[in-house]
């Protein structure tokens, strides 16, 4: 704990590191310059400002904003070495004059500690990162408040083959004899992933949960929790969902069915689950014709007519 | 069919786009006969609205006739002619079982972009980018409808578009400013902001019982308007006059009991430190919104009044006057107007002849000339108060 307490603390430095010196690039770039040794014309100032400030402050607001940070700064290392490269042109560069040949050697020496303390939270976020539930575990948690009573909100959920109505990476749920069921997922690229399932324990208009049998390639397993909501308020639904990924292709072409939000892809996932209990079906725009999607969201249409 | 696109920053185009389509069951698609360019379109045209794309639909205030319906929509029928409301509100989820519709917890597809950025998601609404989920707006020939067994609003004999029109989106939404203010009777009412949802608040107010409205703006026509038409008891030129000093001299010291902020985030002062540093910082992107009005009107205020926010803001907001609003037991109310709880209402009151929302219109051009009605009304030039279009 302590270890990880300490990790975070270090990442949230590097991060307002980040801020700090990318703000100083986009603002003065000359400065900057001058400061690390380099030749000071307009190339090497805008090289500066774009190159160097505007992907500290992107690293910056990436590793601040809490979301993947391994991956932040791992790019922040690749900035790193693309720095520590700049420099030794300067270096490099024959009949420099000794104060700024100084100065680009004490940069470097800068730089080259910042990377070593971005490598070593970069490998320390990657190892906690995997939750401790075999190679990259994949956990997953939602909520929604559904305005159903919870009989009808329990007995939808209940028959699990409604469930690829509303859970996008799923392409059918098929119930079997003895409360055991059959998933299929629809991967990346055509790749089909098959397991069975049965119900591990469930309380009528309390609680499903489910988990994967027998020799599962993709282990998995899932609850999720039904309560009245107060005052007449409908139904409270929380979500917990839990894969273990697998070494090699199977685990990746996992990771990529919940692509890089897992937790949002479940929420988006019960956003439609309300859609379709609360107005009969899932609620589509032009820009998002698939109804909530999260890689649309990012990715969206223009807003007009979806044409044939 | 043809629409006005939205290309960028300043810039609208009219284009041919495909028709629109039957998504959802409880979808109809309408032929729309008038529409409108809003106060709140010219925050898209100049930029301060996120999450635009290029090519996107703008106009959230039209109506027009039923031509087609989805296999779930029993209220309506193809030839039916309907008022649309801007919010597009499911009529079953929680918030819309209160009344609330414009923040309807069913109708934005793109909830998640709205979470990340304000918490919680409020309903989806035409034209309004993809933040709102996306939907294609009105200023076109034709435009999808969902939810169309719970929104568009009938109108069933042959009083004009032009007195009806406005029951979309600026005179419910006036109304619901005026009606935050809990208006008891003697209340002096304050509008920041006199173009149409400005009108319509000063107008409303008046209805509700305010004893004296006070409406501040700093173009002179407008403020004609308010007095001539609306109904304002008194106007303000913030441009000739410092707004808090004259309020206080109109109210002999109180403040007015409701102030009504229906300018949003681009609001404006002439010449002013405070007025260089928000543009400052909203170029920045330091702070999305210039609250100037808001900051004033609450300062404004007497004490344990109402501030009611109906001018549109987007994200953040940069010395607001908490000490002002909390030391005098001020309170605000705020929100998209929930337009279908005020629509039949409303159509009464334009049957009764209390108000005839047309007052307000002073432009009517067809719809491969709203580039140009963009621009004019965003430059108010040749008094440009409200413009309607023609498809």
């Amino acid at each position: 704990m302590e270890n990880s307490k300490g990790t975070r603390r270090l990442v949230e430095g590097l991060g307002l590191f980040s801020l700090g010196l990318g703000s100083a690039q986009l603002v003065a770039p000359g400065a900057m310059n001058r400061l690390v040794g380099a030749h000071d014309d307009a190339k090497t100032r805008a090289m500066q400002r774009w190159l160097g400030g505007l992907r500290e402050v992107a690293l910056g607001v990436g590793i601040e904003s809490h979301r993947r940070p391994a991956l932040w700064l791992w790019t922040r290392v690749a900035g790193d070495v693309m720095d520590l490269s700049a420099l030794a042109a300067v270096l490099a560069t024959r009949g420099g004059r000794p104060d700024v040949r100084r100065r680009a050697a004490i940069a470097m020496a800068a730089v080259a500690g910042v990377t070593v303390a971005d490598v070593v939270a970069a490998l320390r976020l990657s190892s906690i990162s995997g939750n401790g539930q075999g190679r990259g575990a994949i956990n997953a948690r939602g909520w929604i408040t559904v305005n159903r009573p919870v009989e009808e909100v329990f007995a939808y959920w209940q028959n699990l083959e409604n469930l690829p109505r509303f859970m996008t990476h799923l392409q059918s749920v098929q119930s079997m004899s003895d409360g055991r069921s059959r998933w299929r997922a629809a991967g990346p690229a055509g790749v089909e992933i098959e397991w069975e399932a049965e119900i591990s324990d469930q309380r009528i208009n309390e609680l499903i949960a489910w988990h994967s049998i027998g020799d599962a390639s993709v282990t998995n397993r899932g609850e999720v929790e039904f309560s009245p909501a107060p005052g007449g308020r409908g139904t409270e639904i929380r979500v917990r969902l839990s894969y273990d990924t697998p070494a090699g292709k199977l685990g990746a072409t996992i990771a990529k069915l919940f692509g890089e939000a897992p937790d949002q892809q479940l929420r988006d996932d019960l956003r439609r689950f309300k859609q379709v209990l609360e107005t009969g079906e899932v609620v589509r725009s032009e820009g998002s014709p698939e109804g909530t999607k999260t890689r649309r969201q990012l990715f969206q249409r223009p807003a007009q007519p979806v044409s044939t | 069919m043809r629409a006005l696109t939205w290309m960028g920053k300043n810039h609208v185009e009219v284009h041919t786009v495909p028709d629109p389509k039957i998504l959802n069951t409880r979808d109809a698609i309408v032929k729309i006969s008038s529409t409108a360019i809003c106060g709140s379109d010219l925050h898209i045209y100049d930029g301060f609205i996120p999450t635009m794309r290029k090519g996107d639909i703008l106009g959230h205030e039209f109506m027009g006739e039923v031509v087609e319906t989805g296999s779930a929509v029993t209220t309506l029928k193809v030839g039916d002619r309907v008022v649309v409301p801007f919010p597009i509100a499911c009529g079953h989820c929680g918030a819309c079982e209160r009344g609330l519709t414009s923040v309807c917890e069913n109708s934005n597809p793109n909830a998640g972009i709205a979470e990340t950025l304000w918490g919680h998601s409020p309903c989806g609404i035409f034209g309004y980018s993809h933040l709102l989920g996306g939907y294609p707006g009105g200023q076109a020939e034709y435009a999808r409808v969902p939810f169309a067994d719970v929104g568009p609003f009938k109108i069933e004999d042959g009083i004009p578009d032009e007195q009806v029109l406005f029951l979309s989106d600026i005179l419910p939404t006036g109304y619901m400013g005026a009606d935050m203010c809990e208006i008891t009777p003697g209340d002096v009412v304050a509008v920041w902001g006199a173009g149409p949802v400005g009108q319509f608040a000063i107008a409303s107010a008046r209805m509700l019982g305010a004893e004296r409205v006070i409406a501040i703006d700093r173009f002179a026509y407008r403020l004609q308007m308010a007095q001539d038409k609306a109904g304002a008891t008194e106007v303000i030129n913030y441009a000739e006059v410092p707004v808090l000093d004259t309020l206080n001299e109109l109210t002999a010291g109180r403040g007015p009991d409701a102030c009504i902020d229906a300018v949003g985030l681009e609001s404006h002062i002439d010449v002013s430190p405070l007025h260089a540093y928000d543009r400052t910082k909203q170029m920045l992107f330091a702070e999305s919104d210039r609250p100037h009005a808001l900051r004033e009107a609450i300062m404004a205020c007497a004490n344990g009044g109402v501030i009611s926010v109906i001018g549109v803001y987007g994200g953040m907001v940069d010395k607001f006057p908490i000490g002002s609003f909390m030391n005098r037991s001020l309170r605000m109310r705020a929100g998209q107007c929930h337009v279908h709880r005020y629509m039949a209402p409303l159509m009464q009151r334009i049957r009764a002849g209390d108000i005839d929302p047309s007052f307000v219109i002073t432009h009517r051009m067809t719809l491969d000339d709203a580039p140009r009605g963009y621009q004019m009304f965003r430059d108010k030039e040749d008094n440009c108060e409200k413009i309607v279009l023609s498809p």
